[in-house]
């Protein structure tokens, strides 16, 4: 069965569509990622799917249940882990915990076991009683993942679940995740703008840009579309025209110019590159660089979306910025 | 529909970050006692116009002081869920299977018991400067009107912060709303010292029944009499309260 359903949603706010004719579903047990820069509609799908949000049309069902229609028994089945702390600073850990199992109908004996369970698996219980505005980030994240495991939920959805947090702490909550998913069985969506995340935690992964998935697959997968070897040639001349060629050659599956850089896939890359050298000093261009790599994820987004998740992210982080100097005083 | 356990526990937060609040409130207490204090010593040996004779002013700025103390920390209580929004705990309120009406209730118990609290604190202080309650009667009839003058305002809160995206409109609810409501409400002066113009303003401000109604139990002088304050003010906090919940119902949460 699946455990999530989801054809054309689609939501407008004002002028902007945040998210533009999405379709996908995700198997019962499996961990599902979005992956796209800041501004793709990530966090968007997560809130429609989550309830927060009405969609403006299409129509989605988690565990079974439309999450327009049947809005409560879509929250008895999912656990969310927000993109921004969505705990209370003037709460103990336990508390925080405590108020989210009352919430949640549970009944005094299994809330304490519960929550002793869940703050065994985060690793807090020597922390419980402490204020959680004295949590560090990565503690808070720890919590919050243990907070959304409470009442079991067959849904676990996280909204960039490790943003911000130091490497060690980073890997740690992968653990987590991945054991969650083992163990006991819980299908899950995450988001990230971490590739590398992506790659090694998601069985599949969709790839948003502007609102609409541009790819979905597995990770080797999606990266095998590629083909072989990534090559990129930094080029002193006119790069445009020696693209035009290049993109001629029929060893090269795909080619993309980027600036004076020129990022090509291909078999057996490490033969082609005297090739391409002579190819371009032949049209008059000189090759200052050379780089051969495996694609990685990076590749695959730059192949959809003809830039790299960091050019998207510095642009879209101008823009927030500036609406945010706009609005606030 | 209504489910007791959500409201209670969300009632028993409000609880507990009060507790833990104390530099807060007495932050939210100073400025209604220098009010009492000084404003009451300062003018107590002064005749005030239209204060009916034997009738001390500080006794007379007692109910006022009430009233500006339920009318702040309600209207603050009720727009507190923007603190939580901004904060990010709204989103693991509303995220949670509880119907809205039960999460609008659970506020407004919190809000209501610890605004009342602020109020008897208040009460306790002016018992210090001399003020006294007649009797049991009195405080009982006391604590009522305090308690409808706290849902009313903890609605009203609950209606703007229910519109507000984010802590911006806050300072205009304050300026434009708390404070005319408060200087209208005659806190500090009998009405019958303002123009007629800004006078008939002060009949169409719910406190202005809240504080004369307190007067009325609590000193024996009133304007009006003690049903129309208690049943105006009945009616204001139950349009209010309906308004409140309903805005926070349609309210989207992100």
């Amino acid at each position: 069965m699946d455990a999530i359903r989801v054809e054309n949603l689609t939501k407008t706010f004002k002028d902007v569509t945040a998210v533009d004719r999405v379709s996908f579903s995700v198997p019962e047990g499996e961990l599902f990622g979005l992956l796209g820069p800041n501004g793709a509609g990530k966090t968007t799908t997560i809130n429609i799917l989550s309830t927060l949000l009405r969609s403006t049309s299409g129509r989605a069902e988690v565990a079974g249940h439309d999450v327009a229609a049947d809005r409560d028994e879509v929250r008895k089945s999912i656990g969310v882990v927000f993109q921004e702390t969505a705990l209370d600073g003037r709460l103990t850990g336990r508390e925080n915990l405590e108020f989210h199992a009352m919430m949640y109908g549970l009944n005094k004996v299994e809330r304490r076991r519960r929550i002793d369970d869940v703050l065994g698996l985060v690793e807090l219980a020597d922390r419980a009683g402490t204020l959680v505005e004295k949590y560090s980030g990565g503690m808070k994240r720890r919590l919050e993942i243990g907070r959304g495991l409470i009442h079991r939920p067959r849904v676990l959805f996280l909204d960039e679940p490790t943003l911000g947090l130091d490497a060690q702490t980073r890997r740690h909550i992968w653990e987590y995740i991945q054991r969650l998913n083992r163990d006991h069985g819980v299908t899950i969506v995450l988001t990230t703008h971490y590739m590398e995340e992506a790659d090694i935690l998601c069985g599949r992964i969709a790839i948003m840009d502007h609102g609409r998935f541009v790819a979905l697959d597995s990770p080797a997968r999606l990266k095998d579309i590629l083909g072989g070897d990534v090559v990129s040639l930094e080029v002193e001349g006119d790069a445009g025209e020696l693209l035009a060629g290049i993109g001629k050659i029929d060893w090269v599956k795909t080619a993309n110019r980027h600036d004076e850089v020129l990022t090509m896939t291909m078999e057996r890359g490490e033969r082609r590159i005297p090739e391409l050298v002579t190819f371009a000093q032949a049209r008059g261009v000189v090759v200052r660089s050379v780089n051969l790599h495996k694609p990685s994820l990076e590749d695959v987004f730059l192949h959809f979306t003809g830039s790299t998740i960091r050019e998207r992210e510095a642009g879209v982080g101008d823009r927030n910025r500036m609406m945010m100097g706009r609005g606030r005083r | 529909m209504v489910n007791g356990t959500a409201v209670y526990v969300l009632w028993l937060r409000e609880m507990k970050r009060f507790s833990r609040a104390k530099s807060r409130i007495l932050g939210s207490l100073i400025m209604p006692l220098f009010f009492l204090a000084f404003l009451g010593l300062g003018f107590s040996r002064m005749p005030v116009p239209g204060v009916a004779s034997g009738v001390n002013y500080i006794k007379f700025l007692v109910p006022g002081i009430l009233g500006m103390t339920l009318l702040f920390s309600s209207t603050m209580q009720g727009l507190s869920v923007l603190w939580d929004r901004e904060f990010g705990f709204l989103k693991e309120i509303m995220v949670a299977p509880v119907s809205r009406v039960s999460i609008a209730l659970g506020r407004i118990a919190g809000g209501v018991t610890t605004s009342l609290l602020q109020a008897l604190l208040i009460l306790a202080a002016s018992i210090l400067l001399g003020f006294r309650v007649r009797s049991g009667l009195a405080l009982l009839a006391a604590l009522g009107l305090m308690i409808l003058i706290s849902f009313a305002f903890i609605g009203l809160g609950l209606i703007f912060a229910s519109r507000m995206k984010d802590m911006q409109g806050f300072g205009l609810v304050m300026n434009f709303l708390v404070f005319p409501l408060f200087f209208l409400s005659g806190a500090f002066y009998p009405l019958g010292n303002l123009p007629w113009v800004i006078r008939s303003l002060s009949f169409i401000d719910p406190l202005t029944y809240g504080i004369d109604g307190l007067r009325a139990v609590l000193i024996q002088t009133h304007v009006f009499p003690l049903a129309l304050d208690f049943a105006v003010l009945a009616v204001f906090a139950a349009a209010m309260l309906f308004l409140g919940a309903y805005f926070f119902e349609k309210s989207e949460s992100v």
